[in-house]
């Protein structure tokens, strides 16, 4: 009786939708949670515990994790339990980590004078500073060495930012010169045979000079460089690892060291948000595996803004004219079927079709008439920032499509016949009146394609993206804008770091971190336009209706 | 101008308008120049016939109402003044319209201007979801008006003909929509009179008003019309009593009886205009 009114009144219908919500919530908070759990505690200085083997070995390293031996069919089968060491030192042993079962274990200890040291090359160093030595002369030994350790890391922080200074900044400049002059002589040898008799000799006289400035300024910044290398590249440190091996480390190629075990938590937390704060801000080194992903999340912005940039307008004009202007009927049913289906093409199809549209007809065509003393170098005809942002677009444009003419749709009737009662036209109407009301909806349609686009990679890989671009989309050299160059992306870059990597156990830990870059750009893009939306609502609300 | 009323003087006359039936009745009977000309004008929607051979004129700064049941067509009929009906798929009209010697159908006249000298206020109040002034001086902005104190002056003035801005003056520009019900459509009144129109066509404009904002916008109507031809649909025969000058009474799209209002509710000649006005069916 009560289960029968109890389903007459819907109660199950409720429990349905419930669960329904639950199991949907359930899932993106599982995988926030796991990407976050991984990702943040990548950063966490772990301590370094020595073990001593029956063997007599003895073997230094982070402890990376700890699994029960599979032995299948013998009494022992997960019974025992074995450790994964980082011990680092791949230049020494060839290999970052390394299982030692528990039951060869005879001592473990944390021995305060070991150090985690992050150096230019072969992943992190884990040993015990004994030396440091300016040209050939000890200026610390032993204690002394470890204490004079964070003043040398203060010091080639300073000396890598001047050289790079020289050599991204000043010598990237007038290389940029030099390059400019060789395709003004280019474009003069090209002019040549069209109008020949003209004469050039003042103009060319004029590039040569420029390229020999030029080619001064470099040779200058080339010895300057040099000179400074020459006086900061004198101070060595040497180290002693746990089985005595030694090794020595320029001052210049390391980047922090922190002896692990001594660490407060106050040093600890100092060490996190160090490490967080270059993994935001440097450039990436060693193929990826480790610095930074600042030039990534740059791209990632850069191409998406590009990106909403092209949709919006490209979105909106096609709706309005789908919405307003065309003749509603069998055709402009069947452009609608269309435009949703094309959000439902696989986005590597958009890839192909961007490769071979944008990149090599359009970008080909560009440089055969704008930059024909380039090539075969191309400078558009190959995968830029621009096209990438270009292909997105049109993957993405179906959803501002359908958003932005139901946000026209739902403007009211009453309010487009004020206006034209008013003696206003069409136009004057739309511009004025519809538009401004839609444009709180257009909006949401721009957050869906602005999420669609940041998370898409396939792509990307064909119209523009690559490991690791040696230089900004943007930057201080004119034009700033540089739609032409290749970029980096943080979706390419996690499949990059956890598939390509050739140290994928080291890498992992990277890959989570890097989506939570990826979800925390989202989030922020997506807030950013809906607080705009949510203004503009404000201002333009059409309750009273 | 001898009959130029005060605005602030004309709620009086408003509030009295119910006893003074007869009064008017002697002002109304002496005709004026018609302004709008409506020449055997019929109209359908696609199969349907909704406008029969209509012939009318409407006086020069006289109120007209059309009254008559739901569906008789008497809004088509308005929409129709200033081609509000072009919006619609599948209009067909004929017949002439002339509003102050524009043929308002005609190929060569441009709707814009049709509008533009001829305001309309709807049923329900539409304002912009812009501030206040934005929304009165909306019909000079589209006009390409910018210079600030024309549109100040037009602003004022308008709100002031609209006897709203004692009411606005401190919060020009605070959103439209922020406005009671009355106010709202009072706004959409300024709105229209701020381009200077000659005619201004009504829509059942108190039709979503409780009776105090219906009764502001009668008092308003009766000191409009000093100033501009009004042609007013009600449903609301005591408004049509007490705005207009002369009444027509329209049932199942034809225009069944035409003449000074006081007649047309003491001494209808039509039987249906009898039914109709004394309540027998509607």
């Amino acid at each position: 009786m009560s289960l029968a009114k109890s389903i007459r009144r819907g109660d199950p219908l409720i429990w349905f939708t419930g669960s329904a919500l639950g199991a949907c919530i359930l899932m993106i908070a599982g995988l926030i949670l796991v990407i976050l759990v991984n990702g943040l505690g990548f950063f966490w200085p772990q301590e370094l515990v020595r073990i001593t083997l029956k063997d007599g070995s003895a073997h230094l390293g982070e402890v990376s994790s700890r699994e029960a031996i599979p032995n299948p069919g013998q009494p022992d089968h997960l019974q025992r339990h074995r450790l994964l060491l980082r011990v680092g030192n791949r230049d020494l042993y060839g290999i970052d980590f390394k299982w030692f079962n528990e039951d060869d274990i005879v001592t473990l200890e944390r021995p305060a004078g070991a150090f985690f040291v992050e150096r230019s090359e072969y992943g992190p160093l884990l040993g015990e500073p004994t030396l440091v030595k300016q040209r050939d002369e000890v200026i610390a030994e032993g204690a002394a060495a470890a204490t004079a350790l964070p003043g040398l890391i203060a010091r080639a922080d300073a000396d890598r930012a001047a050289i790079k200074r020289i050599e991204k900044g000043e010598i990237g400049e007038i290389n940029y010169r030099i390059e400019q002059a060789r395709l003004a002589g280019r474009r003069l040898d090209l002019e040549l045979p069209e109008e020949p008799g003209k004469d050039v000799s003042a103009r060319r006289g004029e590039i040569e000079r420029e390229a020999a400035q030029g080619k001064a300024a470099f040779e200058q910044k080339t010895t300057e460089l040099q000179a400074l290398l020459e006086k900061v590249a004198g101070t060595y440190v040497t180290f002693r690892t746990v089985d005595g091996k030694e090794k020595e480390l320029r001052a210049l190629d390391i980047y922090r060291a922190y002896a692990a075990n001594q660490l407060s938590w106050p040093g600890r937390l100092a060490v996190y948000t160090s490490r967080l704060w270059t993994f935001f801000a440097d450039d990436p080194r060693e193929s990826n595996t480790e610095g930074g992903i600042f030039p990534a999340i740059f791209g990632t912005v850069m191409m998406v803004l590009i990106m909403s940039i092209i949709v919006v307008p490209t979105g909106v004009l096609a709706a309005l004219y789908l919405r307003e202007y065309a003749r509603q009927g069998a055709l402009v049913r069947m452009v609608r079927i269309a435009v949703n289906n094309l959000a439902g093409v696989p986005s590597i199809v958009f890839g192909v079709f961007g490769l071979g549209f944008f990149v090599y007809f359009v970008g080909g065509g560009i440089d055969k008439l704008f930059f024909p003393e380039a090539l075969p170098t191309p400078t558009y005809g190959t995968g830029g920032i621009l096209w990438a942002a270009l292909t997105l677009a049109l993957l993405t444009v179906p959803v501002v499509i359908v958003a932005s003419e139901e946000a026209l749709a739902a403007v009211p009737r009453s309010m487009r016949e004020a206006s034209l009662a008013m003696g206003a036209t069409k136009f004057q109407t739309i511009v004025r009146v519809v538009l401004p009301a839609a444009a709180p909806g257009i909006l949401t349609g721009l957050i869906l394609a602005m999420a669609r686009g940041a998370g898409e990679v396939a792509p990307l890989m064909l119209t523009g993206v690559v490991k690791l671009a040696p230089e900004l989309p943007m930057d201080g050299v004119f034009p700033f804008f540089h739609l032409d160059r290749k970029f980096m992306h943080l979706g390419f870059h996690i499949y990059d770091v956890g598939f390509q990597s050739p140290n994928v156990e080291a890498a992992k830990p990277m890959v989570y971190t890097t989506t939570i870059f990826l979800l925390l750009i989202v989030v922020l893009l997506n807030l950013t336009a809906i607080v705009v939306r949510n203004r503009l609502r404000e201002k333009y609300k059409t309750g009273a209706f | 101008m001898p009959e130029e009323v005060d605005t602030v003087a004309a709620p009086d006359k408003g509030l009295r308008i119910k006893t003074e039936v007869k009064v008017q009745d002697a002002s109304a009977a002496e005709a004026r120049e018609p302004d709008i000309v409506v020449k055997d004008v019929n109209l359908s929607y696609g199969d349907n016939h909704v406008l029969h051979d209509i012939t009318m004129d409407m006086e020069d700064r006289r109120v007209t109402a059309l009254i008559g049941p739901s569906g008789c067509g008497k809004s088509t009929l308005l929409r129709c003044l200033n081609r509000m009906n072009d919006l619609i798929d599948n209009v067909k009209t004929t017949g002439t319209i002339h509003v102050k010697g524009i043929d308002v159908n005609a190929a060569s006249t441009d709707v814009i201007e049709v509008r533009r000298r001829v305001g309309m206020v709807f049923q329900k109040s539409n304002p912009f979801p812009k501030s206040i002034y934005e929304n009165v001086v909306y019909g000079l902005r589209i006009a390409g008006i910018s210079d600030k104190a024309t549109l100040d002056e037009a602003c004022e003035r308008s709100l002031r003909g609209a006897a709203l801005w004692d009411e606005v003056k401190d919060r020009m520009n605070e959103s439209g929509l922020g406005l009671s019900g009355g106010q709202m459509q009072r706004l959409c009144i300024a709105r229209a009179i701020a381009v200077e129109p000659e005619v201004i066509l009504m829509d059942e404009p108190c039709s979503a008003l409780d009776p105090i904002a219906t009764l502001k916008i009668e008092e308003l109507i009766y000191g409009l019309k000093e100033k501009y031809t009004i042609v007013i649909v009600t449903h609301n025969l005591q408004q049509a009593a007490r705005v207009s000058d002369r009444t027509a009474f329209f049932w199942l799209g034809r225009l069944v009886e035409y003449g000074p209002t006081p007649e047309m509710f003491t001494r209808p000649k039509d039987k249906l205009t009898e039914d109709y006005i004394t309540g027998r069916f509607g």
